[in-house]
């Protein structure tokens, strides 16, 4: 293969972690040129079945190859509304990149990079591509949550000509990718116009309701007259590791040290922003956990000036949930990687203030239920990691409020809700629900999936034989 | 945006607002709350709703002006406008006829203490209700509280009105008068509720305390509101605000609500603002 793998410009390290800014630039125009020319055009491509909400991969680098790049924008968002976040967020290299034939002997071909460039252009270039919408069926339903399922949920039932009301807890719409995901890897501005495009195509959004308290499920259905409801909560309650000294002061989840930092905008308090945020500057950070929301985590407080930032992780780098690039992007910084450590107990001072954390050295032993090598604690290996704040990010359990207050909706054991994955279907009649609130913390990009599949069953039945979108 | 219907002072740096949020005001039960954000760069702050009215759509809260937003918010007049009024939040308050029903409001708790002590009326209670506040002119509701109570009683530290005293000693010397109590509610600063539930526990008094710890979303998501209640953790804006009160370790409470005091000291001095707390620039 002569064409190699474009390289995504990026914000050198050491400047990034003086600002808040997006990390990755961007390819240039001729750069995804270049990147969609090595895609080969299998007759039988595979990246499609790997992609979550089946972008007609294929077809839309071929046109950014043709320079077509308008003709690419056209293409991807019939299958996917969100482009500029799901370039950015994916995983695309356990998705679609994975299977690419390319990468069997070369590295695949950048999917979400190309993916990325084909949403930021169509923001660029100031003309919207706004997709047909059918006649109006005169049903409406009800969106519970705004983050990425409902918002695939409801673009695909907005195309269906069916009425759509997107219910959010918060004052922001966007869920996770406004509380969560950090400003560095995903600019909220994005989401902000990916949701005006939302709103054009007719959607409305109410911020400020939280259903399960605000008003329930049912009441939606009979005092509203929503024919039907998809719930995208996501998840909720965050897992803490029930250690001694959990409860110290500085000792937070990273939901709440996210949300602070990217919904209320803390780094900048008291600016333009009245909510704190601890200071980190000078101070030493610990960040408990391995996924993608440890690595935002830790590199927002090396952003927010920690001296040391510190990812402590029970097993090695090679089983940590989180994206290689994340990965990569946090050593880059400074982030240090303490592996195959765990805690033991937090230590306070007389004030209850943190000071610092009780680990123990892990060797990994055979493999566990997830396949994975289970760690093992090394006897005598115990010692104390000075630190000021200790983020927990080892996963959220489910949100309690539309479970307690729709008890006909049936969950799991782990009460996350139980759907018929199909269609997305609950036990309760015209409910419908996806995300994380049935799978557990997962990705953008599942999420997205499990809307749209709810939306094309909801469709269907409230519309009865009505033609499949495809048609009209 | 939320329209600010009524706002007046109830005392000084105390101010009672009812604002137009019609779902919350259907909904609400005593013992909820909502979280408020003043405008658009505002926090997010959790206001427990001292009363509601589903025919104007209103819900009144009660706001004691003590960090910037509190402050600001205070500035509102009737007519103004609130970016933010989501709930009701939290579980409502366990109402049942226990019997002897003794609800304490200690200054601006008074505001949470009402509506309680009001829904434990209707339920069928004989409800005695004592009003804490460190003198008369920060005495807040006193003909509201009146008219739930079969007994009201005010308290102030200095001893302008009322009995003389702690709130602690007035219910110290209704249980020593042999009254049979059988239900304690008490809503205030930590160290008064700390003191209620230390006066309750030697007699089995089943007390109820109603915490206010730091949260953000108030939906169960951030994991900021946590408190330590029988030795477990529990999410005040899910498995609270209410809690047994001896159950609650108050020291766990006081301690993690001051942990942004260091960051809103700074921004403070950096405002020029003059401390509440301390008298201190």
């Amino acid at each position: 293969m002569a064409i190699p793998r474009q390289e995504m410009p990026a914000q050198d390290p050491q400047v990034r972690i003086g600002n808040f800014n997006e990390v990755n630039l961007g390819l240039t125009p001729e750069q995804a040129r270049q990147e969609a020319l090595r895609c080969i055009q299998c007759k039988d491509p595979v990246c499609i079945a790997g992609c979550p909400v089946n972008i007609k991969i294929d077809q839309f680098i071929k046109l950014i190859a043709e320079g077509d790049f308008m003709g690419a924008v056209r293409k991807i968002k019939e299958d996917n509304v969100l482009p500029s976040i799901c370039g950015r967020v994916c995983p695309q290299e356990d998705q679609c990149e994975k299977v690419c034939v390319i990468g069997k002997k070369h590295e695949p071909v950048a999917i979400g990079n190309l993916e990325r460039f084909v949403g930021d252009y169509e923001r660029m270039s100031g003309q919207k591509i706004d997709p047909k919408i059918a006649p109006p069926t005169g049903r409406t339903v009800a969106v519970v949550g705004s983050g990425p399922a409902s918002l695939s949920c409801a673009n695909d039932l907005a195309q269906f000509g069916h009425k759509v009301v997107v219910f959010e807890a918060l004052h922001e719409l966007g869920g996770v990718l406004m509380y969560g995901i950090p400003e560095f890897r995903l600019p909220k501005e994005i989401v902000r116009e990916e949701l005006d495009g939302l709103r054009r195509m007719g959607i409305e959004f109410r911020t400020d309701v939280v259903v399960g308290r605000t008003i329930t499920v049912d009441e939606l259905m009979e005092e509203e007259g929503f024919d039907a409801v998809f719930i995208g909560v996501g998840a909720g309650l965050p897992w803490f590791m029930g250690i001694p000294g959990e409860n110290l002061v500085g000792v937070l989840a990273a939901n709440e040290f996210l949300t602070r930092v990217n919904l209320m905008k803390a780094y900048d308090f008291p600016n333009s922003s009245d909510t704190p945020v601890f200071d980190c500057k000078g101070k030493s950070v610990a960040v408990f956990g391995g996924g993608n929301t440890a690595m935002d985590a830790v590199r927002t407080a090396k952003r927010l000036g920690a001296e040391h930032a510190y990812i402590v992780y029970r097993r090695s780098e090679k089983e940590m949930p989180a994206r290689q690039e994340e990965i990569h992007n946090a050593l880059q910084e400074g982030v240090e990687f303490l592996l195959l450590t765990i805690p033991l107990e937090f230590i306070g001072n007389e004030q209850a203030w943190l000071t610092g954390v009780k680990c123990q050295k892990m060797e990994l032993g055979e493999p566990d239920d997830s396949g994975r090598r289970r760690p093992v604690a090394v006897p005598g290996s115990e010692y104390v990691l000075p630190i000021d704040m200790a983020i927990i990010s080892i996963g959220n359990g489910s949100n309690p409020l539309i479970r307690q207050t729709t008890p006909d909706i049936e969950v799991s054991k782990k009460e996350t809700i139980v759907v018929d994955i199909n269609t997305m279907q609950t036990s309760k009649e015209n409910v419908y629900a996806g995300g994380d609130i049935v799978t557990g913390g997962a990705t953008v990009i599942l999420a997205m999936g499990a809307g749209r599949t709810a939306a094309a069953a909801i469709n269907e039945k409230l519309a009865g034989k009505a033609k499949s979108f495809e048609e009209w | 945006m939320y329209r600010i219907v009524s706002a007046i002072f109830l005392a000084e740096n105390i101010k009672k607002f009812e604002i137009e949020a019609p779902r919350i005001a259907k909904k609400r039960k005593a013992g909820q709350f909502v979280i408020v954000r003043i405008n658009p760069n505002g926090e997010r702050i959790p206001l427990t709703i001292a009363d509601s009215n589903p025919e104007t759509g209103t819900i009144t809260i009660i706001a004691q002006g003590a960090g910037k937003s509190t402050r600001e918010l205070n500035r509102k007049e009737a007519g103004d406008s609130i970016a933010d009024v989501v709930g009701p939040l939290g579980t409502p308050s366990h109402i049942e006829n226990f019997g002897t029903a003794v609800s304490i409001g200690g200054g601006v708790g008074t505001a949470i203490a009402y509506p309680t002590a009001a829904a434990l009326k209707e339920a069928g209670n004989y409800v005695i209700t004592i009003n804490g506040a460190r003198s008369k002119d920060l005495v807040i509701l006193e003909d509201e509280m009146k008219a739930v109570s079969d007994e009201a009683y005010i308290t102030t530290d200095d001893g302008s009105y009322g009995f003389h005293g702690f709130v602690t000693q007035k219910l110290q010397e209704l249980i020593d008068s042999g009254k049979k109590i059988d239900f304690v509610l008490a809503i205030g600063p930590i160290p008064m509720m700390r003191a209620v539930a230390e006066v309750t526990r030697p007699y089995g008094i089943k007390t109820v305390v109603s915490l206010n710890p730091i949260m953000i979303d108030g939906t169960g998501m951030c994991g900021g509101c946590r408190v330590t209640v029988g030795g477990e953790v529990k999410f005040g804006c899910i498995d609270g605000p209410e809690f047994d009160a001896h159950q609650v370790d108050f020291k766990n409470l006081a301690d993690r609500n001051r942990i942004y005091q260091h960051e809103e000291h700074e921004a403070d001095q950096a405002a020029g603002h003059q401390c509440n707390l301390t008298g201190q620039a």
